[in-house]
């Protein structure tokens, strides 16, 4: 279902938007579809990528736990290991690392000699809690762009990590409890892992990631001792602790117990002033599972690739920068929802963060429910 | 700049009022005077003038980054703050490498540059640039561009600064009223003990010209009834004019404004009066357009604020006068302590015998008769009444229970939201800063900006929307399709030359999102143009041009 006056393009292209998703013709299957599909490959676990209803998954092993929780006990999945090949009709399909969270992959499909790779999200940065990305030849190359504006560039996350080990010391020191507000799949077994080295303290958990937590100690990843925090005595004492929640619990009741306590948000977006001073955190730590703008430079110059689309974010400027290099640069528009494309990331990821901040309150009367939507998904969606 | 870069991180990252006032304190005691007074100088929110147009910074940033244009457009569209993106596209990495060039040469450094050429200019710039870290030179940029704003008010830098020092604020508030400029000297008056300051020759002389700090009214919300007796209360109409201290000193006269900036020369009416008071006589009073006992469209006053030289021509066609309501100083003593009632009686008798005009007292047997008055406000061009306690003492800043503002409601009209502009600070990267319009035939003209009266979560979801309905870019501007009606309030309306619509309004603000209405159901220019020729009857015969 693709528009019939670019066609003959698109018919030469292996990958073409659909209102499904990215779908590959020649494979006659999509990628991280939005809707229910027959057969689904799916790059990672977070919620925007890995929905349930499809007849059948193709996923890697290593983040079956995580797609199994996200799918439900009855979704058909199918495991692959890293750089394993399988042929779809006339398609050769093969994942490999993306270093986003646990298990992320990019998918290579190669028809004919001709080679192209789906990036799904992607960092380059070290993360002790998956496998690095490992960039791939190809001749069409299709990036996220959640962050591809050159402001975006992200410090040293082993630096990042000594700042929040700091912060939690300083915390104790002022006898006050320290909360953490992150992601809680990828984000917090990251930093749970990059803690190690620090300390072998015990950190407690908001209830929405333990299961979570849980699925990437199975998977090997060594990380901070951790408990639930409802596990705790009424008059457990929380100075100088550190808590682990996702975002959207920082303006609930839930909080209150933790008092007085500094709040701190680890994302990408607190690279900017902006975004860090309108949630009122007390701290905001530069930490992205995403590719920032040199990151993004360097591994569309590794792929080789003659031709990127640019997908999910910042396309625009992406695009301009590739372009104004002689590198065939386009935006790629998945032509679902009222408002194709539109929606720009940051703008998402601030409303998600104001409503998570406890803005909802304002909002009861509003007619729109969108921000509610993405409210209730915030547990799993990534940065 | 390195000590007051990590206290603008610090002032912020924290809330507490208390660690932002500990946070200066050490602050001012940790550094040498001369940085300490510049330092005083940004926290209470003076500025430096703009040094260089910042479309010239950016396209020196473009070279600096390698970006294009195009790119470094959009990134800045995504901040929403020159200053910051420049800063972020400069933090290339291995350049942790420190500065410590202090404040004030920073300063002394940024206004030699005022005088260089060009070439200069912009060969400091990217030697300056590739030289410090992110924060620092996020502040560079914000001094260059004299857009510095530091999240504290001037009161509270104030009181960190008093606490520091051990005085009371009040008197190292009134030791920096007036045009303050920072120099280690001036720093050291400022915070010199109290026996010292006051013999301190040199700090006689200047002291003549200083202005007391103002008595600031507060608004009120509920029934005036729970005030307390109405004649408890000076009444008085609330002018909008331009609040001013008129200081008569050793022969010599000196114009304050409320924003602390001196007006002398602009308004030679007031000074011709001036000349006849007694020396040591200090009044508190509005400056208004006034003519033969009736005030003046706002409008009028304004074409006389920006002008240092008044020509006859103008000076006929908005003449203006003071309206006392106070006297602080009378031969040279003190006041303020004195109670409203004596101080009004003594203003009084001074008005009679040198022909000042005394903002009258509004009179009225009670509440609601005084309610039914202050409905008649815009006919008269006030703002509503001032309630001003007759037992109080003249304090310094806001302080609740002594003035009061009893404002009436404000105009309104339902605008188009027609452009779309990305906010500062707080709200850069959201599109908050509104262009509305309404109807003049089938087009739409764009009449007043706004940018304040959203919810956060309003801003964010119109935010979303703008984007998604964008028709343009400009910028960091975007025209959008017209599909959202805001109530905008404000509070007085001009013709204007200067607007497409030939309409200017003052203090407009956002009072509601009109979910409810559609674009068509927005006001037409007719409505304005109504609202604009009743304004225009108060004036009578003058003529207004524009």
């Amino acid at each position: 279902m693709w528009d019939v006056a670019r066609g003959l393009v698109e018919q030469m292209d292996l990958i073409v938007p659909t209102p499904q998703g990215l779908y590959c013709p020649a494979g006659d299957f999509h990628i991280d579809p939005a809707a229910p599909v027959a057969r689904a490959i799916i790059t990672h676990g977070h919620g925007d990528h890995a929905r349930p209803g499809s007849r059948e998954y193709w996923g890697t092993d290593v983040g079956f736990g995580l797609l199994r929780e996200r799918l439900g006990i009855s979704a058909k999945i199918h495991k692959l290991r890293y750089g394993e090949i399988l042929q779809f009709g006339a398609a050769k399909v093969s994942l490999h690392p993306a270093g986003h969270v646990l298990g992320s992959a990019q998918v290579r499909i190669e028809v004919d000699g001709e080679v192209w790779v789906v990036s799904g999200d992607y960092k380059r940065e070290p993360d002790p809690s998956c496998a690095p990305f490992e960039p791939q030849k190809c001749d069409v190359f299709i990036t996220e762009s959640t962050f591809a504006l050159p402001v975006y560039r992200w410090p040293d996350p082993s630096i990042v990590a000594r700042e929040i080990f700091d912060w939690w010391q300083q915390c104790k020191v002022d006898g006050v409890c320290a909360m953490l507000c992150c992601y809680s799949l990828g984000k917090a077994q990251r930093i749970l892992a990059e803690l190690k080295i620090h300390t072998d303290e015990m950190v407690y958990l908001h209830g929405a990631m333990t299961r979570l937590v849980k699925l990437y100690r199975d998977a090997g990843v060594l990380m901070l001792p951790t408990d639930v925090v409802t596990n705790q005595p009424k008059n457990f004492d929380w100075k100088g602790r550190l808590v682990l929640a996702p975002p959207g619990a920082s303006g609930t009741p839930w909080v209150k117990r933790f008092r007085p306590l500094s709040i701190g948000f680890a994302s990408g977006w607190m690279r900017v002033r902006g975004s860090r001073r309108r949630q009122a955190y007390d701290r905001g730590f530069v930490l992205s599972d995403h590719a920032d703008w040199p990151s993004l430079l360097r591994t569309i110059e590794e792929t080789g690739a003659k031709r990127v689309l640019a997908m999910h974010g910042h396309t625009d400027a992406l695009v301009l920068h590739l372009r104004e290099r002689g590198i065939d640069a386009a935006p790629l528009e998945l032509h679902h929802g009222a408002s194709p494309g539109a929606l720009n990331a940051a703008t998402e990821a601030a409303a998600e963060i104001a409503a998570e901040a406890g803005a909802l309150d304002h909002m009861s009367n509003n007619a729109s429910g969108s921000t509610m939507d993405q409210h209730s998904e915030l547990d799993f969606s990534e940065d | 700049m390195k000590r007051f870069a990590a206290l603008f991180a610090t002032l912020d990252e924290t809330r507490a009022t208390n660690q932002k006032v500990a946070a200066m304190r050490r602050y001012f005691s940790e550094s040498a005077p001369e940085d300490a007074a510049w330092g005083l100088y940004f926290l209470r929110g003076s500025r430096l003038k703009r040094l260089i147009a910042p479309s010239r910074i950016r396209v020196w940033a473009a070279q600096a980054t390698a970006l294009s244009e195009a790119v470094l457009d959009e990134s800045y569209a995504h901040v929403g703050d020159l200053a910051e993106t420049l800063a972020l596209l400069l933090d290339t990495s291995g350049r942790a490498h420190d500065d410590d060039t202090p404040l004030s040469i920073w300063v002394q450094r940024l206004q030699a540059l005022r005088e260089a050429d060009e070439t200069a200019q912009r060969a400091a710039l990217l030697q300056w640039w590739q030289q410090l870290p992110m924060l620092q030179c996020f502040l560079l940029n914000k001094l260059l561009t004299g857009e510095l704003r530091v999240g504290v008010s001037a009161g509270l830098a104030t009181r960190a600064l008093a606490e520091s020092a051990a005085l009371l604020p009040a008197l190292v508030n009134e030791r920096l009223m007036g045009d303050w400029q920072p120099s280690a000297e001036a720093f050291r008056r400022v915070i010199a003990p109290v026996a010292m300051a006051a013999t301190a020759p040199s700090d006689i002389a200047p002291r003549s010209a200083q202005p007391y700090p103002f008595c600031l009214a507060n608004p009120l919300e509920a029934d005036p009834a729970g005030l307390g007796a109405i004649d408890e209360f000076c009444v008085e109409w609330k002018w909008d004019g331009i609040r001013c201290q008129l200081i008569r000193r050793a022969g010599k006269t000196f114009l304050w404004s409320r924003g602390e900036e001196m007006l002398d020369g602009r308004f030679p009416e007031i000074e011709a009066l001036a000349e006849r008071l007694p020396d040591g006589c200090v009044l508190d009073g509005e400056v208004l357009a006034w003519r033969e006992g009736q005030v003046l469209p706002f409008a009028l006053l304004q074409k006389r604020i920006g002008r240092k030289q008044v020509g006859a021509k103008l000076l006929a066609e908005a003449p203006v006068a003071l309206l006392a309501y106070d006297l602080l100083e009378w031969r040279g003593v003190d006041l303020r302590e004195q109670p409203l009632a004596r101080r009004r009686a003594q203003l009084e008798t001074l008005a009679a015998d040198h022909g000042l005009i005394v903002s009258p007292r509004v009179l009225a047997a009670g509440w609601s008769e005084l309610a039914q008055l202050r409905e008649g406000s815009r006919e008269r061009g006030v703002e509503g009444l001032m309630l001003k306690r007759l037992d109080s003492p003249y304090r310094a800043g806001r302080k609740t229970g002594v003035w009061w503002k009893w404002k009436i409601d404000p105009l309104t009209f339902d605008g188009v939201l027609v452009y779309a502009q990305s906010g500062h600070g707080r709200r850069s990267n959201l599109y908050s800063d509104y262009t509305l319009a309404v109807w003049d035939g089938d087009a739409l003209v764009p009449v007043a900006k706004a940018y304040s009266g959203l919810t956060d979560a309003e801003l964010i979801e119109m935010d979303r929307w703008i984007r998604a309905h964008t028709r343009e870019k400009f910028g960091p501007v975007r025209s959008v399709e017209p599909g959202q009606v805001f109530e905008i309030a404000f509070e007085g309306i001009a013709a204007s030359s200067r607007h497409k619509s030939g309409i200017a309004m003052r203090f407009p603000r956002i009072r509601r999102w009109r979910r409810d209405k559609l674009a068509q159901d927005a006001d037409r220019i007719e409505t304005l143009r109504a609202l604009l020729a009743q304004a225009d009857t108060k004036i009578g015969d003058s003529s207004v041009e524009d």
